[in-house]
């Protein structure tokens, strides 16, 4: 306990089991720490993955054995992919049972072993502290991840003194923060040189905290950014620079003009599929220059020209200081000639911008997100459910600033949104927390309801309703025929019912008259609520680029 | 192209199964591969083959060095270095060929560790091409059974003072 506190943990999620009741019986001693009952261990995870992304620093699960260690997986893997720093206790067997089969026994480090930056199975009590202690560093330091700890009951139940805590020295474990400056001199140079520059920019913006840095360096250098959909709040996206998302759901001006660059700076960016389509059609001319903590994520899928294994804040912060000091760089002239650049962006947004067609009085999903971000001011946080709801949820809430909105990006679980919310809103309780969900998504993790009632978590739940799973039915749409197999859910829940069945709020809206309305009454009620929007049932998704195809190959709405 | 990868990794339980699993995960081949202690016990010392093109093997390189429990991964192809590896061989050998395997197994400097009235086992070492030349030997006499280790391998002194 006195090891959680002096890591700075406030908040727990968590659910008991019989692994595990000595720490619990502590928790209840135990007055400074919040624990979260949750009601399904893999929303517990989530919960501290978003925990964890709105505080900038680790979120923890605890769980226990069996069953609660295999319900996080999910989640876990989820964190792995997304880089976000989580640790997570499992309890296990007591050491004497380990291997036997006992009940709720299995062997949890072994299943997560290829889903975590690393894990532990402790089983001498002295080596309980040194273990958490590694445990959160490697979380948070480097490139950030979950970390397990499996902690057989003896374990937990003995008493261990208390040792001060000493600056943690891993032999193995250095991650590089600090660019070389010969890179950083060669990257600089190249961007000086360029014509038709673009800013690629992903998690590692946000995780480092680097979103200032790159937004000056874009300023600076009147770059134009495109964000992943980690990266999205990088930058702020009602900038003129602000390109929006990339790749398969990109913006068509962000898709033209990364496929059209001289010059590439991805920053804490991994060059994903969905993100470059067909590998030789992106970016075909340009210069690559890549900044990554990660040396695995370089050149990994893409040949880079110029790679720099930093942090990404050190090393944008390294060029802008570099470029403020060099002699041939002139804020105006550099302006001046990336104009036609920016220019021919200008033109390629004007002919083919994020939009959609109204239908009557039938609700757009788009329009439903477009009225969330004006009532909100945009200032909400936004998490996302996995499938269109991400994806509209991605285009049309400009986000202004990082650590705003949380995406099961990587791994994309449908389930993630609204334990998330419930994450998000325990971390910043005086944020508007907005789930944006479709109808099969939230599905996956209503179960929530109950947590979020019981420790009076206002979150707001936004469901895209349009008694599909939409994304699937899309690709179903356009590359299988239209033949809708099991996407279809016309046995759904009554979700207005299904709220105050929870004692939570539940509202509809089945026209675009009624949408804000119920979000303005939605935002005014100090509880808990769903707003179910019936929405066009077969819209889609555009710009869309098909898997496998280049980014310029997108069809549009 | 085949490259031969030594790796130093903490001596911890786990370890080797980080390391595998990172192979079978990721779709990277493992040609062989052979694991023990070095001098210091909390240090064991891998060393694996892989075959596939530049880019694999950088990524495998670097994949290798990201496990938390790994302390230096090199790829020998960047350095000169000796790899030896170890087979034993039981051969047929009765009346009319005992006298021409002792004669084969002379010839590649290999030793005879056990013997029947029908047979010799036999210990080689060597390349990977030196074994498998004794093989092909030996084949049209009669190999009942082989078991060979994986590949270990060593980086050469520097030749300059």
């Amino acid at each position: 306990m006195k090891c959680l506190k002096e890591q700075g943990v406030d908040v727990v999620f968590g659910f008991p089991g019989g692994a595990v009741i000595d720490i619990f019986d502590e928790i209840m001693r135990n007055k400074d720490l919040t624990h979260v009952l949750v009601r399904h261990e893999q929303a517990a995870v989530h919960a501290a993955d978003a925990y964890a992304r709105v505080v900038g620093d680790v979120g923890v699960a605890l769980v226990t054995s069996g069953p609660g260690a295999t319900n996080t997986v999910t989640g876990i893997a989820s964190a792995y992919m997304d880089s976000i720093p989580i640790v997570v206790f499992t309890g296990q067997v007591p050491t004497a049972l380990i291997g036997n089969d006992a009940f709720q026994e299995v062997d949890i480090v072994g299943i997560t072993r290829p889903c975590t930056k690393h894990n532990y199975l402790v089983t001498d009590p002295k080596e309980l502290i040194s273990t958490i202690r590694e445990a959160f560093h490697i979380a948070r330091t480097g490139r950030p991840g979950p970390v397990l700890i499996d902690l057989p009951k003896d374990v937990m139940a003995a008493m261990v003194n208390f040792t001060e805590p000493k600056p943690i020295k891993m032999r193995t474990y250095r991650p590089t923060y600090e660019p070389h400056p010969g890179q950083i001199e060669k990257a600089c140079k190249a961007i000086l040189k360029a014509n038709k520059p673009v800013l690629y920019i992903g998690g590692g913006v946000i995780a480092s905290n680097a979103h200032e840095e790159v937004t000056e360096l874009a300023r600076k250098m009147s770059v134009p950014v495109a964000m992943t959909l980690m990266g999205l709040g990088g930058f702020p996206g009602t900038d003129p620079l602000s390109m929006g998302m990339l790749g398969m759901h990109g913006t068509y001006y962000a898709n033209m003009a990364v496929s059209d660059c001289d010059i590439l700076i991805a920053v804490g960016a991994r060059f994903d599929d969905r993100v470059t389509g067909r590998l030789d059609a992106f970016a075909p001319n340009a210069k690559i220059i890549h900044i990554d903590i990660d040396p695995t994520s370089i050149s990994k899928n893409i040949g880079v020209d110029i790679p720099i294994v930093a942090d990404c804040k050190h090393a944008v912060a390294a060029m802008n200081s570099w470029l403020n000091r060099a002699k041939d760089y002139n804020r105006d002239e550099i302006a001046g000639k990336h104009e036609p650049w920016l220019d021919k962006i200008r033109d390629w947004k004007s002919r083919h911008p994020l939009g959609y067609v109204e239908e009557g009085d039938i609700i757009k999903p788009q329009f439903v997100v477009q009225k969330l971000h004006e009532l909100t001011g945009g200032d909400a946080i936004i998490t996302t459910e996995v499938g269109q709801n991400q994806m509209w949820a991605a285009q049309f809430y400009h986000f202004n600033h990082p650590r705003a909105f949380m995406t099961s990006g990587g791994l994309g679980v449908m389930g993630y949104g609204f334990p998330a919310a419930i994450g998000a809103k325990m971390a910043a309780p005086d944020r508007t927390v907005i789930d944006i969900a479709g109808d099969g998504s939230i599905q996956m993790n209503i179960q929530e309801l109950a947590t979020a009632r019981q420790y009076n978590c206002p979150v707001k739940i936004a469901i895209l309703n349009n008694n599909y799973l939409g994304m699937v039915r899309q690709w179903q749409e356009l590359f299988y025929d239209k033949r809708y197999s099991n996407t279809g859910l016309e046995t759904a829940p009554d979700f207005v019912k299904l709220a105050e069945a929870y004692g939570a709020v539940g509202l509809r809206a089945t026209k675009p008259s009624e949408v804000e309305p119920v979000i303005k009454e939605a935002l005014a009620t100090d509880n808990t609520v769903i707003m179910d929007f019936v929405i066009s049932r077969e819209e889609g998704v555009y710009p869309m680029v098909p898997a496998g195809k280049a980014t310029t190959e997108m069809l549009l709405v | 192209m085949k490259h031969t990868i030594s790796v130093l990794l903490q001596n911890k339980p786990g370890v080797l199964s980080r390391v595998t699993g990172l192979f079978s995960g990721r779709g990277y081949n493992i040609e062989s591969l052979c694991v023990n202690k070095t001098l210091d016990p909390n240090v064991s010392c891998l060393t694996l083959v892989s075959y596939g093109a530049d880019q694999i093997i950088e990524q495998i390189t670097k994949q290798l060095h990201k496990l938390i429990d790994v302390i230096k991964v090199t790829d020998m192809a960047e350095t000169e270095y000796v790899e030896r590896e170890m087979a034993l061989i039981r051969i047929k050998a009765e009346a009319g060929t005992r006298a021409e395997v002792l004669r084969v197994i002379d010839i590649f400097r290999g030793k005879v560790v056990d013997v029947s009235p029908r047979s010799y086992a036999v210990e080689i070492t060597g390349d990977e091409e030196k074994i498998q030349a004794v093989i092909d030997i030996l084949k049209p006499i009669g190999i009942q059974e082989i078991v060979k280790t994986g590949t270990i391998a060593m980086t050469r002194a520097k030749k300059s003072i």
